[in-house]
């Protein structure tokens, strides 16, 4: 069926740089929903071309709001996700952004600060230096991309509820917002920040993060798909507002719950 | 007058007695069964573009076949197309054990009547005399199409939720290979519902019932 196309997992014997561009909406169509479904047998089961219509992608768009509530209610604070031995660990483990490898951020560590903004008691930014102080867990675990292909990695640094802690957050708010050296940005909901494996991580297997996985910070949430898994993060934000993100206004579910 | 109208009542209920004898298809069957006509369609078609993103095989579909345009809306049209696969094929599910539609109509099924209608159909001996009762191969496909929709929805499940609902995942064997297993679920669906359109088109009769009944 089809053309033939590179199998994503598999082929990992050098980084992976995917031409994430195939995957983004056509820029020429202005509806992202639009196109590739304009199948006789869709229009002439409901009697309307409902795929060109305002109304069906509004649909959409609420039964994936309606999904966001479902999946926080499915979400267990305690529940962990699997870890695995070193031995599973993806090796070279798979590069993918909407960009290739060269233009990545490249940020560096002596004018690196974490700023921290919103409803924040302190908001003394960080240095590299002050943030490899915190107390460091790791973990094993698998990330899955929203693309449907996974590898587990391992991954070091301090519980970012533990951080929010510190910095005197206010728990009570709905959202952490990241915002990334390239203009990336993501939401998590308060509960997944204080899930116990969601990292701040500075490392990957044990070597210090680097620049194709998100150098100096990533923030590893294992309970959610990759593209919830901010790289480059410069910026914190805490807020009761939702302002969405990258992939999210996109189209990508919100929650995105694993 | 009186007694014409009696008699033309009489005559109407006689009519509506036979009508409701002659009924193949229940009701809540049709609407069930076209339910999930549509919300399968559309869970194949965005499911073929969601693939497309990471290929399991060496493999993609023709995006002119496919729902959603990009992977972000195929997973709009997953995810909503699944509840109601999922509520239409429960309310199916415990309606024909409640009703006792599935212990009368699929079964008994044997082996042997497989084979036995299989030779008679590819020879042009099956009957389709009586529409209320299915033979042994469309017992068959419809027990498998069953167990295959049972499958391709746990799996999935298992892929949505493969940390909440980790033990599931586990059961298949973990999140890749339940993508396999989705896949070929999902091809099963896909070869029966081919055969299953070429069978309702070559005995139209059986198309009517399940439309409008009879
Ligand atoms: C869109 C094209 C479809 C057509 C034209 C169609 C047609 C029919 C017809 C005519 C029957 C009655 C056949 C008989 O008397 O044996 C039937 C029954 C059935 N169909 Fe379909 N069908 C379609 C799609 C599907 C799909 C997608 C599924 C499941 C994946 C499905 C599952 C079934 C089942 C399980 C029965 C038996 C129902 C019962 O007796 O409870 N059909 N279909």
């Amino acid at each position: 069926m089809g053309r033939t196309s590179k199998i994503i997992p598999g082929v990992d014997q050098t980084l992976l740089v995917k031409d994430a561009a195939l995957l983004l909406p056509d820029p020429a169509r202005r509806r992202f929903l639009a196109g590739g479904a304009s199948l006789g047998a869709l229009t002439l089961l409901t009697g309307c071309d409902v795929v060109d219509s305002f109304s069906a992608e509004d649909v959409l768009k609420k039964i994936s709001k309606f999904n966001d509530a479902v999946q926080a209610r499915i979400f267990d604070p305690n529940k962990l996700a699997p870890t695995y031995s070193e031995s599973m660990i993806k090796r070279p483990f798979p590069f993918n952004a909407y960009y290739t490898l060269d233009e990545a951020p490249d940020v560096k560590a002596s004018e690196y600060k974490l700023e921290l903004t919103g409803m924040i008691a302190n908001k003394k930014p960080w240095t590299l230096d002050e943030l490899y102080k915190l107390p460091q867990d790791k973990q094993i675990t698998r990330h899955i991309c929203v693309e449907g292909w996974s590898a587990i990695g391992s991954w070091s640094g301090p519980k970012l509820g533990d951080f929010l802690k510190t910095i005197g957050a206010d728990t009570s708010a709905k959202y952490v917002r990241f915002i990334c050296a390239e203009g990336y940005t993501t939401c998590l909901d308060m509960p997944t920040c204080f899930h116990p494996q969601t990292q701040m991580s500075f490392r990957f297997d044990d070597q210090i993060l680097p620049r194709a996985y998100g150098y100096p910070m990533k923030v590893r949430v294992p309970t959610r798909l990759g593209f919830k898994n901010p790289k480059y993060v410069v910026g914190m934000e805490v807020t009761n507002e939702y302002k969405g993100g990258y992939w999210e206004d996109y189209g990508y579910n919100d929650y995105s719950g694993l | 007058m009186s007694g014409m109208t009696a008699s033309h009542d009489a005559a109407r209920a006689d009519g509506a007695m036979a009508q409701k004898a002659k009924v193949i298809q229940p009701a809540w069957v049709r609407v069930v069964h076209w339910i999930n006509a549509v919300a399968m369609i559309m869970m194949i078609m965005s499911g073929w573009q969601i693939y497309n993103a990471s290929p399991i095989f060496s493999f993609t579909f023709p995006t002119t076949i496919t729902l959603g345009g990009w992977l972000g809306g195929a997973l709009l049209w997953h995810f909503a197309a699944m509840w109601l696969l999922v509520i239409n094929g429960l309310v199916y599910v415990i309606a024909g054990l409640v009703t006792g539609r599935f212990r009368r109509k699929l079964l008994p099924i044997s082996p042997a009547g497989v084979i036995d209608d299989t030779r008679a159909a590819l020879t042009g001996k099956l009957s389709h005399d009586d529409l209320s009762t299915y033979n042994n191969v469309q017992k068959l496909l419809y027990i498998g199409v069953i167990l295959a929709g049972v499958v391709v929805v746990l799996s999935g499940l298992s892929m949505w939720k493969p940390v909440q609902f980790q033990e599931l995942t586990a059961v298949f064997g973990g999140y890749d290979n339940a993508r396999v297993v989705h896949f070929f679920a999902m091809a099963a669906i896909v070869g029966f519902l081919v055969i299953h359109v070429v069978l309702a088109v070559l005995v139209p009769k059986s198309l009517r019932a399940m439309i409008i009944g009879r």
